[in-house]
């Protein structure tokens, strides 16, 4: 069941386009036409689905405070190597994306020559770093569910790229004006999309938590403006004392 | 010489000028222009935008004037009490006092979503030099029938604003746009303006002027309260006949259903978009009933009020029906093919029951449905071309082989 759960949220609610606008740049150069926007977002699908669990390992076994304890013995339990995820999880996914190229280069080279620099240029697609932080920052807690994780936000960024590319095919013809034409104009449909796509924001998780919090916050509220009245009072008991002296 | 001549003189003299289209589109919104095309190929066809446009307004006309009544009957029936078991006819409902409380609330609405819609159109037309399109005056009429009573008129104003420059004009005018702008102008309200667009007062005229006073009254609107778990007091035939609290002209299933089948009569709405839709709502409405029937979801959940209404229910309360025949089948915005259009529908109906039932945030789940399998739209529609000429590529191959 939460597998099913996180998988419709990272492809829907938390769509790395959408809802964090991640992978900008490749969304917008390679979105021209329908057939290659297929390509690049099954390259994606594909990186994620095997940065984000083999990123994971190294996040639990290596760079959180502590993992190294865990299997190496007690005298390495106090190192912290944090620091270092950045470099490794780029490091994953540099090869990871030469591998894909190596493939792609192999069994379509058509598909190949129109991705172009895309390609290699996937390895600092924000949207695949994305989602190795994502995954470290929410702290998603099995192999399986990251593995789930990585697939559902890889087809995310694929639909938003099939749809906007769809799009940008049907309106290659029309009438926009001079100073929109080309990217201007890709931004716009963006935010019109996440428009269409905040039908799902707050979906499965709203309803329940967020009274409960307003409750707690007016409660702390409360505590502290009584506080303050405690002091005033004092205060001015003080003074009236001083001022009886 | 008569006014026609005068007129045509008048164009003739002033063809230069800058402020031309706005002219003309007033012009030949009463008379035919004495010029005929030039050269080049004609199409003929008995329907042109204009018919198009006006076959839907008058479709949209008995929702408009229902709407007046009902904005009335519930300002009335919230203070003084409904009256049970009303038939379509009753007396109660269609009285004077309700039309015209109803009619000085919805009139303003009326103008200034034409106002400034159309006021745009001609500043885009005198700018980059075309004629004025029709493509507004369907988008004006609907924009009205799915807001609110007590919008304030500015936000009306802004958001229409927003929904023609942003949602249409940018994208080279009428036909052009890739959301449907009435949609996106609602959108745009509710994202910026909850407060003003949900909730359970806004919905009856007066109800959030009198909260908080010994006066107050409610006004929440049926999906409101069954996502709230309570019971609904309304029966079957108020909800068909539209004796309910909601946006003004949303409320009568029974004239938009009439309206619908004037729409299939005309040919000017898509019957498989309406069909399809409607299919996709049931199924979506019978997974649910299937769900809380074997005993998945208790009265505990807080999505067991909407999941346990009987699946056909969901047709009649909310906006669902307004949505699926007025505005999902906006032809510039709908898939194209006609295969697309059954996917398309299939999942308008599935994805708004969806977020009706799963969202909290969101009690109505027509508009954002709509918007996003308008963003959809072009990619079904391209498989499905692509899928075509597959197709005919494999028929030819057998034939020449």
């Amino acid at each position: 069941m939460e597998h099913i759960e996180l998988f419709f949220k990272s492809i829907f609610i938390d769509n790395m386009v959408f809802a964090t606008f991640l992978g900008m740049c490749s969304y917008l150069a390679v979105s021209k036409k329908v057939s290659t926007a297929v390509g690049l977002g099954a390259a994606v699908i594909f990186v994620l689905l095997v940065t984000v669990p083999l990123n994971w390992l190294l996040d639990q076994y290596i760079l959180q405070p502590g993992a190294l304890g865990r299997w190496l013995g007690e005298e390495y339990a106090s190192y912290d190597l944090s620091f270092l995820s950045f470099i490794m999880f780029i490091a994953t996914i540099a090869t990871m994306v030469q591998l894909v190229e190596i493939v792609v280069e192999k069994f379509s080279p058509s598909l190949y020559n129109s991705l172009g620099i895309f390609l290699p240029l996937i390895a600092v697609n924000c949207a695949i770093l994305g989602g190795s932080l994502f995954m470290q920052s929410r702290e998603i807690p099995t192999l399986g569910l990251a593995t789930t994780y990585g697939l559902g936000s890889g087809i995310g960024w694929f639909l938003a790229i099939l749809a906007i590319a769809a799009i940008r095919e049907k309106i290659r013809y029309s009438n926009v004006p001079p100073a929109l034409r080309g990217l201007g104009i890709t931004f716009i449909i963006t935010g019109l999309m996440a428009i269409g796509f905040m039908s799902f924001g707050g979906m499965l998780t709203g309803g329940d938590e967020e009274p409960k919090q307003e409750e707690k916050k007016a409660a702390v509220i409360e505590e502290k403006v009584e506080e303050i009245e405690k002091e005033n009072a004092k205060e001015i008991a003080d003074n009236t004392i001083k001022a009886v002296e | 010489m008569g006014l026609k001549q005068n007129l045509h003189n008048f164009k003739e003299k002033n063809k230069d000028k800058k402020w031309l289209p706005a002219f003309s589109a007033i012009h030949t919104f009463l008379f035919l222009p004495n010029e005929t095309t030039h050269g080049g190929t004609h199409i003929k066809a008995a329907d042109d935008l204009k018919r198009t446009m006006n076959t839907v307004i008058m479709a949209l006309i008995p929702c408009l004037i229902f709407g007046m009544f009902n904005a009335g009957y519930q300002h009335h029936a919230a203070i003084n009490g409904f009256t049970e078991g009303m038939s379509f006819f009753s007396p109660e409902f269609w009285t004077l006092d309700n039309f015209t409380l109803g009619f000085w609330k919805i009139l303003p609405l009326v103008i200034v979503s034409y106002g400034v819609g159309l006021g745009i159109e001609f500043i885009f037309a005198i700018i980059k030099g075309h004629e004025v399109e029709e493509g507004y005056l369907v988008t004006g009429m609907l924009v009205p029938l799915i807001v609110p009573i007590d919008i304030p008129l500015w936000m009306l104003a802004v958001a229409v604003v927003f929904g023609v420059v942003i949602g249409k004009e940018v994208f080279g005018g009428t036909g052009m746009n890739i959301l449907n702008p009435a949609l996106t102008i609602r959108a745009f309200l509710f994202f910026a303006y909850p407060t003003w667009m949900s909730g359970d007062k806004v919905w009856v005229h007066g109800a959030v002027e009198r909260a908080g006073t010994p006066d107050a009254i409610s006004g929440e609107t049926m999906l409101g309260s069954l996502a709230q778990n309570n019971e609904v007091s309304y029966s079957i035939m108020d909800m068909f006949y539209g004796f309910i609290p909601g946006s003004v002209g949303e409320t009568s299933t029974l004239l938009i259903l009439l309206g619908g089948l004037f729409l299939i009569f005309t040919k000017i709405g898509s019957w498989r978009i309406m069909l399809s839709s409607v299919v996709g709502a049931l199924v979506m409405g019978l997974i649910f009933n299937f769900v809380v029937d074997s005993g998945w979801i208790t009265e505990s959940s807080k999505f067991y009020g909407l999941m346990s209404t009987t699946f056909w229910h969901h047709l009649l309360i909310g906006g669902f029906a307004f949505g699926a025949v007025y505005m999902a089948t906006d032809p510039v915005t709908a898939s194209q093919t006609n295969k697309g259009k059954w996917i398309y529908g299939f999942f308008i109906g599935f994805i708004s029951i969806m977020i009706r039932v799963f969202n909290p945030a969101y009690p109505e789940g027509v508009m954002l449905a709509i918007l996003l399998m308008n963003v959809f739209a072009p990619t079904i529609d391209h498989y499905v071309v692509q899928g075509n000429v597959k197709r005919r590529m494999k028929r030819l191959k057998a034939k020449t082989a």
